[in-house]
């Protein structure tokens, strides 16, 4: 077993370093045929290790690899923790990277960074696939650096592209904020532990029940709920929470495949994971948990309602994705870990799928990527239009689609959570259902249904894509159908993650849930009735009157509600602040350093300034040389007569 | 009134600031200052005899000894350089010898 | 008593030449006058029993030395003229500057830190005291070091003098050791090949 953990990640590092290194060398089709099977390699081991833990019942694996350095006590290693928490993660990065792999083949077909690309995409499936299997915060930090590394290539593929290149800056920096939140908080659990090992922090993370600290002289500090906070602003950055979601909108400027790859499904779960991952460390905070609620509920459905009036295919579902992360995160608030990894597994189908079937469209658009200059478009690509449809119907939670089991169990935990702004969360979610269905199938009607708003030129080209491009598509709708239903009893209350995922008894949501679980068929059943189901169904209902049956009222309501519309259509000003407010005060501190400090004084002062030291004093010294006979005799007498002097007299 | 040693030493100081004063004035003749220079290891050399005498010690006189053989040697090769140097600058201007300068 | 006339007439004498050979005009001149600075500390040697050193310091000091410089000042064409500028630019400072020294000394000199204890004026000497037989007693055995030395500067004194102002003469034939044995045979011999029998 040994062997095939350390293949996981090593077979899809294989891949990107050769496609990498000698991508130029190898050619095209060598170099997607290498990582493709690096990838492959990884996936089906990934199922072998989930059979293992998840039916056979497997012992957690929590060994070693190789140890880096020891200091001071602290051991710094490589290791691996395989529990099923691990074992579905492993899962979920591994599938969906294959399918945008094999994707890739058709979409960048035409792309002159072709091998780089497949490097990055495999590159990111071996830094994602340690994040998820260390077994300590060292490795842990390690690929959450690594994959917002290759998110940062990967925005700025087209690196020639002005707004490309805005908008990856924008992402590792946004990120950065997040990742300082998150190094503070290893760095609290370090300092009251000693230790970078899990298992050993959850050991004595009682010890740090009592202890505070203060940060600001004279308050004191509750080190468990600082740490926690800390280590949530990391997930906040890396999944995308309000205030630093800014850079998941922009980070469309990649190429569609990695919008779906690593800005959908894998890479901003990482945040989610690993608050699930930390539920021992959690679950001791309770004002952590509503921190994290609070801000969870916030995303959910203030992100959702801005998702409204975005006019871009994939801003859309970009905005999608800031909500269900939204949810996600509100189900960690909760206290139901569990259901947030089981959204997160049903999510990264169904929106891989979304962002897929989007790239689809887009490249059979030519390029195009403005939903009002599309519509109708069900009658020429049929496989698409299905496709996408089942993704949506996911994503609103249709009963009996994975999204509805895993959605609705985040509603009753969320119902049954009470610690201090659950019940916030809980409006935030419900009324969510509604936004998600509105802005869902908007998009979805005004792209495949309605009048055809495409020019002529377009219009003529209009097929289906190809194969290589359509059958990832039907191979990730099969999940985001079915999966749900045949997992939720296993995954939620079969004790799956029963050691990984620890509950404290007084945060019942979960055991809620159970309660009201009787099996996927009276789950369905139990839907049909008032509810969460009924607000989506509204929202289909107003989505087809306002889009497809009668247009001008959209545009009135846009006149009419002028004011809500500009506050949506820009972000809530989230991006004019930061600009005004921390880009200028960042720039003013970069210009006065370089004009103040390193062109005048480093330079100017003591580099310039002793030079010119020694020049001004060479200029005056040099006197002392002239040549004359008579003016060193005087000198010599001089310094004669003043030591006599000093003797005689002093 | 007898002499006494301070007569002598008094003599020999006035004898040694003639000689300084004569380094410092003098600018155009290097023989002068060499002249100058002989004049102060006289006045050294009238110190020492002095002290050896009112001391009853023959080590000053001894002393004397040595500082005229070194005297004569310096004045010899202080006059041969100053012969080659009025070979090759036909002058001996103190203020003409300044190429070793800045 | 006669000594301290002496004394005070010599002290005098030696004094004002000493002026004489920093202020005159003339170079020769300045010479003469050091040369009479010489003879009349002799004479103050003398009454201090230094009598080798007197006699050696008129015969050594003036007879060869004194007698170089002015070859030297006889030899070296100069220009008289020239040589009187900047006299009195120099003299306030000259002047200040020796009189400075002088006081330091003085305040040294006639101090109480220098009253000696062993009586202001010694014995004379017998009559048949040899200044010259005590010094030699003293100078070949305790400084016979040191005379050793004197004899070795004198030495380098020649050597340096000659060397500094020789200037070599092209036309006389001189050898170079050196180069007489580096020399090869085949620089001075060639062999033709003869037959040694006559046909």
């Amino acid at each position: 077993m040994d062997l095939i953990y350390l293949a996981i990640p090593l077979a899809s590092l294989l891949g990107a370093v050769i496609a990498g290194f000698f991508g130029k060398q190898i050619g095209r089709s060598a170099s997607h045929c290498v990582t493709i099977i690096g990838v492959t390699v990884s996936f089906v081991l990934s199922l072998i290790v989930l059979k293992d833990v998840a039916i056979d019942g497997a012992a957690i694996y929590n060994k070693s690899v190789y140890t880096w350095m020891i200091s001071d006590g602290i051991r710094f290693e490589v290791g691996f923790l395989i529990d099923g928490l691990t074992a579905l993660m492993m899962a979920v990065v591994t599938s969906v990277s294959l399918m945008v792999h094999i994707y890739t083949i058709g979409y960048m077909h035409d792309d002159p960074g072709y091998q780089r690309f497949f490097s990055y995409i495999s590159l990111f499936t071996f830094s994602m696939l340690m994040l998820v299997m260390s077994n300590n915060f060292l490795q842990l930090f390690f690929g959450w650096e690594a994959v917002g590394l290759v998110s940062y290539l990967l925005i700025g593929f087209w690196f020639k592209k002005e707004t490309a290149i805005y908008a990856n800056m924008k992402a590792f920096l946004v990120n950065r904020v997040g990742d300082f939140g998150f190094l503070l908080g290893i760095a609290v659990i370090l300092m009251f532990t000693g230790s970078l090992d899990y298992y050993e922090v959850f050991e004595r993370a009682d010890a740090m029940l009592s202890a505070t600290m203060q940060v600001i002289p004279g308050v004191d500090w509750s080190v468990i709920t600082l740490a926690c906070i800390l280590l949530f602003i990391g997930a906040m950055g890396k999944s995308a929470q309000v205030p630093l979601h800014v850079w998941l909108p922009d980070s469309m400027e990649g190429p569609t495949p990695i919008s779906a790859l690593i800005h959908a499904a894998t890479m901003v779960t990482a945040g989610i994971f690993m608050v699930a991952r930390m539920s021992p460390l959690f679950e001791l905070s309770t004002t952590a948990l509503s921190v994290v609620i609070v801000i969870g509920a916030t995303t959910a459905f203030f992100m959702g309602l801005v998702g409204i009036v975005q006019n871009d295919i994939k801003r859309v579902v970009a905005y999608s994705t800031l909500s269900q992360l939204g949810y996600m995160t509100v189900a960690l608030g909760a206290s139901a870990y569990s259901a947030a990894i089981f959204h997160l597994m049903t999510h990264a189908f169904f929106k891989a799928l979304l962002f897929l079937a989007a790239g689809s469209v887009i490249i059979a658009m030519h390029h195009e990527q403005d939903i009002r200059k599309m519509g109708g478009l069900k009658k020429y690509m049929p496989i698409t239009y299905w496709v996408s449809l089942v993704g949506s119907l996911a994503l609103i939670g249709f009963p009996g689609t994975s999204g509805y089991f895993s959605k609705d169990a985040i509603l009753i935990a969320t119902k049954n959570a009470d610690i201090w702004g659950a019940d916030y969360a809980y409006m935030a979610v419900l009324l969510g259902v509604f936004v998600t269905a509105f802005y869902s199938f908007r998009m979805f009607f005004l792209v495949f249904h309605g009048k055809e708003r495409m020019d002529e030129h377009t219009r003529s080209h209009l097929h289906e894509t190809p194969a290589v491009i359509t059958v990832p598509l039907i191979l990730l709708a099969i999940p985001s159908a079915i999966i749900g239903w045949f997992t939720i009893d296993a995954v939620l209350f079969s004790g799956f993650f029963d050691r990984a995922i620890v509950i404290f008894e007084e945060h019942g949501a979960m055991a809620a849930v159970a309660e009201a679980f009787h099996g996927p068929a009276s789950f369905v059943l139990h839907g049909l009735a008032p509810g969460p189901t009924w607000l989506a169904a509204a929202g289909v209902g107003s989505a087809w009157f306002i889009y497809l049956k009668k247009p001008q009222i959209a545009s009135s309501l846009k006149h009419r509600f002028e004011w809500l519309y500009k506050l949506l259509d820009n972000k809530y000003y989230f991006d004019r602040f930061n600009e005004i407010v921390f880009a200028t005060t960042a720039r003013g501190i970069g210009q006065l350093l370089w004009r103040l400090g390193d062109a005048l004084m480093i330079d100017g002062l003591i580099v310039n300034g002793s030079a010119r030291l020694v020049g001004w004093f060479s200029g005056i010294a040099r006197y002392t040389q002239t040549g004359y006979l008579n003016q060193y005799a005087f000198v010599m007498i001089s310094g004669l007569i003043l030591l006599l002097g000093w003797v005689v007299l002093g | 009134m007898t002499v006494t040693l301070s007569h002598y030493l008094i003599l020999a100081a006035v004898l040694f600031s003639i000689s300084i004063a004569g380094i410092v004035i003098n600018r155009k003749n290097i023989i002068v200052l060499l002249m100058s220079i002989e004049l102060m290891l006289l006045s050294v050399n009238l110190n020492f005899i002095a002290f050896s005498h009112y001391l009853d010690d023959l080590a000053g006189q001894v002393f004397v000894f040595f500082i005229l053989t070194v005297a004569a040697a310096e004045a010899a090769i202080g006059l041969a350089i100053l012969v080659v140097l009025f070979r090759n600058k036909r002058s001996i201007n103190v203020e003409d010898i300044k190429e070793l300068k800045w | 008593m006669i000594e301290t006339v002496i004394f005070y007439i010599f002290a005098v004498a030696t004094v004002i030449s000493a002026c004489a050979v920093v202020t005159v005009k003339n170079p020769v001149h300045a010479v003469l006058f050091l040369v009479l600075t010489f003879f009349t500390s002799a004479v103050i040697w003398m009454s201090l029993e230094a009598e080798f050193l007197a006699i050696s310091l008129v015969l050594v000091y003036v007879g060869a030395v004194m007698v170089l410089f002015i070859f030297v000042v006889m030899m070296l064409d100069i220009n008289v003229a020239r040589l009187r500028e900047g006299f009195v630019r120099y003299l306030p400072l000259g002047l200040a500057v020796a009189v400075i020294m002088l006081l330091l000394m003085l305040s040294v000199v006639t101090s109480d830190v220098f009253v000696l204890d062993v009586g202001s004026e010694p014995l004379p000497k017998p009559a048949d005291y040899s200044n010259t037989k005590a010094l030699g007693a003293v100078l070949y055995t305790d400084y016979v070091f040191a005379f050793e030395i004197a004899a070795v500067i004198l030495l380098v004194a020649i050597i340096a003098a000659i060397s500094l102002t020789m200037r070599k003469r092209t036309h006389t034939k001189y050898q170079v050791p050196s180069d007489q044995i580096k020399v090869r045979k085949s620089d001075r011999l060639r062999i033709v090949k003869m037959p040694s029998v006559e046909e």
